[in-house]
């Protein structure tokens, strides 16, 4: 070996695969305002859609007369449901089993909702015309209250499942009701509660709130009538499962429409179903035959495309005066709106909340979720969440704090003891899951030393005491969370959506000159998958990940897949990424055994080719390799270097944390102020980590605004009370804490790379962080359980409440 | 079309005259975005609160979205596609964004990126609090801002030819 011959560290070093902070590939592009996203498309003929939408939160809608708005220039069309049913699309079929209004027919059932759709020759005439519909309502009494849905005497809401009881998850129990659902073992969690020494009970409500991306849901629809093929650009987080809807929604058939998701600005759950701007578009365009454009507005994007949360969850928990915890009851009342178009795998109408045992070793748990409808918008996303997982971390995370405080007990110590303990893993929880591997007890300790939590602790003693002397008005709160996640939709054993099991695929290509193209089912949204993908291929394969293009969001050409949320890429692609590249691999060694003139097993992988076991001189790059293969194929071997794989994962796949919030309270202003936030991650294998520092400061800072104000709220009448940026509350740089990010690393013993997937850990994490702290500074004071979100007005009021003003 | 009148607009935009006839009512940003295919400024929120829609006018940021094309009649314009140094490399700040990962799904960068170039043009060695305050008027969705600042702070000590502080986390 001369001088010039690179090391193994410069060669796996020169690669840039996994484990390294590789720069990101997307950034070229986006820095120059080169981002390629749905608004930035135009095409010849294009035209605009634009709703017509009610005022009334629940009416009757007696009259639509278009008349004066056809009538001015520029405007092409105006579609009712009376148009769509030509086409059988007054209603489409929703994620969660339920049936969902395109356009109002007959009624409307939440303020904002779709009445009808113009379409025009631009934005501008297409709002003109907008104010020229006419529509008559007769207004109907309103009901926004979750827990007035079930009342006797509520109104109907769903005239069009009049005398059905028996909905998709089950048998109805009223008019307003949407389905029941049950999980564990009642008798034993009731057995488990009259043998307790102590027992808590709080309902704990998580409110509504929003994932508002940054950039709104929009799309393009092209009808060709000359081909009969449809292409629409959107932005959609699962692009195969929209083009299969379409599909059948359409009777178009699937190789005839062609679905694109360009660059996406953010996501957070909020692109995963349909709406009806995309059905309306697709008409539109089938209609007039030319692009149809619909981007909806900030406005129509807080109140109309999903919402969040909305979950009340009345919790009680049994413990031992030690402290163990021997059974957890919980009853969810969960408000859908005006139908239930919930982004859940097809068989989860509350998701995987039955997680909720979280952290803890219950050894009996008792789960019951109502679902109910009232007059507020459809949807219940998982924001920056997988399915129900970060309802499900905030209702166990406040009832630990809760049950710690009628204990006497420190909550870090309370959570300790109960851990699930290292050696019980593979852990069958109360609820049905099995939790893949955890080391809770070594992140615990190395978070709390690295705060320094008992320092901490004596100082708000200390504060408590000073404040109680009347020497200041702050008064200070900690705030614990140790979550445990539920990611990676998921096996077609227990997940599919609409029949479609949730695997997820990769298709990777190599070169003759050793570059690579790689396509996956997924798409990212911010994530940066073009980076990351390229960098698991690149330590599987040993082409560095500069020469591996990564393509994603074309339904013609990536392999199908179920797309990018519930933070399912890494564990389900991810795995499929690896597994495809070993494939190659394989391959690769039969070519280089050829080349050599040895036996494929006489040659060991190292770093970027095959050598001969004890004569590392002999060795062939996958470059030479990739050349071969196209070049001269050794015989009895197929030409051309490529693969496809679909992961069908075995199980999910379980990361977990533990998140620290100090925050000094003024308890005469109400201002919050968060002195130290620290965040323990362990996702497992860590692919890049700069990109996971990243996301969970910016899950943080999602948990941050969830937990401190921000609410999609709606007043009596069902007027949505939230609905702009001025009234919605998304941080800016001035209000942002500054984030401490740390990690520890227990892989996934199932997944190829022991990845277990980190984007939406900060926010189910975060947000029992921030609120633990605002109850933990009010507990000395009298106070149990104050309610999110914990503004400057609610927190001044609970202040209040607690005589804290004197 | 529209029975409005066209009014004409003559302004010069990333250093190049242009001419254009337009509605009063044409907002700045539908005409940078649909009439010269400027598409790197983003609509947010069309109320001024996000900021995606951020250019240089006259030596100030304005939000496009709030702003009439008549109203930017006889301006000097900067949009981000007029931001990569002559040769075609990326600028201090692009550099910034991309060496402290200040970006994640990418539609606020160009906002962000024009205002943090004004900013620094107003105070070129901003405090990270003065950072902040700064870029207040822009939300971002994915960074949580810590490697915004970050950027911010890189591509200030590149172009005063100090040391460069921190690396990304």
């Amino acid at each position: 070996m001369n001088d010039m011959t690179p090391t193994r560290e410069q060669r796996e070093a020169a690669l840039e695969g996994m484990g390294c902070k590789r720069k990101r590939v997307e950034d070229i592009r986006f820095t120059q305002g080169k981002g390629q996203y749905v608004d930035d498309l135009k095409l010849p003929g294009m035209v605009f859609g634009d709703f017509v939408r009610s005022p009334y939160a629940h009416a009757k809608v007696t009259k639509i007369d278009a008349s004066e708005a056809l009538k001015l220039p520029g405007v092409i069309a105006v579609l009712t449901a009376e148009d769509l049913k030509g086409v059988n699309l007054a209603w489409m079929p929703t994620l969660a089993g339920d049936v969902q209004m395109v356009l109002a027919d007959g009624k409307v059932l939440y303020q904002n909702q779709e009445v009808a759709f113009v379409v025009a020759e631009n934005r501008y005439i297409a709002d003109d015309a907008i104010q020229l519909v006419e529509v008559e309502y007769e207004e109907l009494p309103v009901l926004t209250d979750p827990f007035k849905s079930l009342d006797e005497d509520a109104p109907v809401l769903r005239p069009d499942l009049d005398g059905k009881m028996e909905g998709a998850h089950g048998p109805r129990k009223h008019h307003n009701h949407i389905f029941t659902w049950e999980v564990g073992d009642k008798d034993e969690t009731s057995k488990a509660f009259t043998e307790a020494d102590v027992t808590v009970k709080e309902m704990i409500s998580y409110h509504r709130t929003h994932p508002s991306p940054l950039e709104t849901c929009q799309c393009v629809a092209s009808m060709d009538k000359v081909k009969g093929e449809l292409t629409v650009w959107g932005t959609f987080q699962a692009p195969h499962v929209i083009r299969t809807v379409a599909s059948l929604l359409s009777t178009i058939p699937e190789h005839k429409i062609h679905v694109i998701a360009p660059d996406i600005g953010g996501g957070f759950g909020n692109k995963v179903g349909a709406y009806p701007g995309y059905i309306c578009s697709i008409v539109a365009s089938i209609v007039t035959g030319v692009p149809v454009k619909w981007v909806e507005d900030r406005m129509e994007n807080l109140s109309t495309t999903s919402f969040a949360r909305d979950y009340h969850m009345t919790t009680e928990i049994a413990a031992k005066n030690d402290g163990t915890v021997t059974g957890l009851k919980v009853h969810v009342l969960a408000d859908h709106g005006g139908f239930d178009a919930c982004a859940d795998p097809s068989k989860w109408p509350a998701g995987f909340f039955n997680i909720v045992t979280g952290s803890y070793d219950f050894p009996t748990a008792h789960l019951e979720v109502d679902g109910v409808y009232t007059n507020k918008a459809p949807g219940g996303v998982a924001y920056r969440c997988s399915f129900r997982v970060t309802e499900a971390a905030y209702c166990i995370e406040r009832g630990m704090d809760i049950l710690a405080q009628k204990l006497g007990m420190d909550p870090a110590d309370l959570r300790i003891k109960n851990f699930v303990k290292p050696e019980q893993f593979p852990y069958q929880s109360a609820l049905g899951w099995e939790y893949d591997s955890g080391d809770y007890h070594t992140a615990m300790h190395k978070a709390m030393d690295t705060i320094g939590y008992r320092e901490l602790r004596a100082e708000q003693k200390a504060k408590q005491e000073a404040f109680k002397r009347g020497e200041t008005r702050e008064i200070m709160g900690i705030g614990v969370s140790f979550f445990t996640e539920i990611v990676g939709a998921g096996p077609s054993k227990n997940c599919d959506i609409l029949g479609v099991a949730m695997f997820d695929s990769a298709e990777i290509r190599v070169h003759p000159t050793g570059s690579v193209i790689s396509r996956m089912g997924t798409k990212s949204q911010g994530q940066g998958h073009e980076t990351t993908w390229a960098q698991i291929i690149a330590t599987e394969i040993g082409i560095p990940a500069d020469d591996i293009m990564v393509e994603e969001g074309d339904t013609d050409t990536a392999p199908y897949g179920l797309g990018t949320y519930g933070s399912r890429s890494t564990p389900v692609a991810g795995a499929a990424i690896a597994l495809a590249a070993r494939k190659i691999r394989n391959k690769a060694q039969m070519i280089a055994a050829h080349m050599l003139e040895v036996s494929e097993y006489d040659l060991e992988w190292d770093v970027d080719g095959f050598q001969v076991k004890g004569n590392p001189q002999a060795r062939k790059s996958m470059k030479e390799i990739a050349w071969a293969a196209y070049h001269a194929p050794p015989q009895g071997i197929e030409p051309g270097l490529e693969a496809v794989s679909y992961y069908d994962p075995p199980n999910m796949t379980y990361p977990f944390g533990a998140y620290f919030c100090v925050m000094d309270i003024d308890v005469d202003t109400g201002v919050a102020k968060t002195r130290r936030f620290y965040a323990l991650d362990d996702c497992g294998t860590r692919i890049n980590p700069m990109i996971i520092e990243g996301q969970v400061h910016g899950g943080l800072t999602e948990a941050f605004a969830i937990a401190m104000g921000q609410e999609i709220r709606y007043d009596e009448t069902g007027n949505v009370m939230g609905a702009s940026f001025m009234d919605f509350f998304i941080p800016t740089a001035v209000e942002t804490p500054h984030w401490e990010t740390d990690h520890t690393v227990t892989p996934s013993p199932h997944h190829p790379i022991g990845a277990k997937g980190v984007g939406e850990s900060p926010n189910v994490g975060g947000v029992p962080a921030f609120s633990n702290a605002v109850n933990d500074a009010f507990q000395f004071l009298g106070s149990t359980h104050i309610q999110m979100p914990h503004d400057a007005w609610r927190i001044w009021q609970a202040a209040k409440e607690l005589g804290a003003h004197g | 079309m529209s029975d409005i009148e066209q009014v004409p607009v003559s302004l010069t935009v990333n250093g190049k005259k242009v001419q254009r006839f337009v509605e009063p009512r044409t907002l700045l940003i539908h005409f940078l975005r649909e009439d010269l295919n400027l598409t790197g400024p983003h609509i947010g929120c069309e109320t001024s609160h996000c900021g995606a829609c951020t250019v240089e006018m006259n030596g100030m940021s304005v939000k496009t979205c709030t702003v009439f094309a008549v109203q930017a009649n006889g301006a000097e314009l900067t949009t981000i596609e007029g931001m990569a140094n002559p040769d075609g490399t990326l600028s201090a700040l692009q550099e910034g964004f991309r060496q402290m990962h200040g970006l994640q799904c990418g539609f606020c960068t160009p906002g962000m990126i024009m205002r943090a170039h004004t900013l620094l043009k107003e105070n070129p060695n901003p405090t990270e609090d003065e950072i902040r305050m700064g870029i207040s008027g822009n939300l971002c969705r994915c960074t949580g801002y810590q490697n915004i600042v970050k950027a911010i702070q890189y591509a200030a000590a590149k172009l005063n030819g100090t040391d460069i502080q921190e690396a990304a986390e």
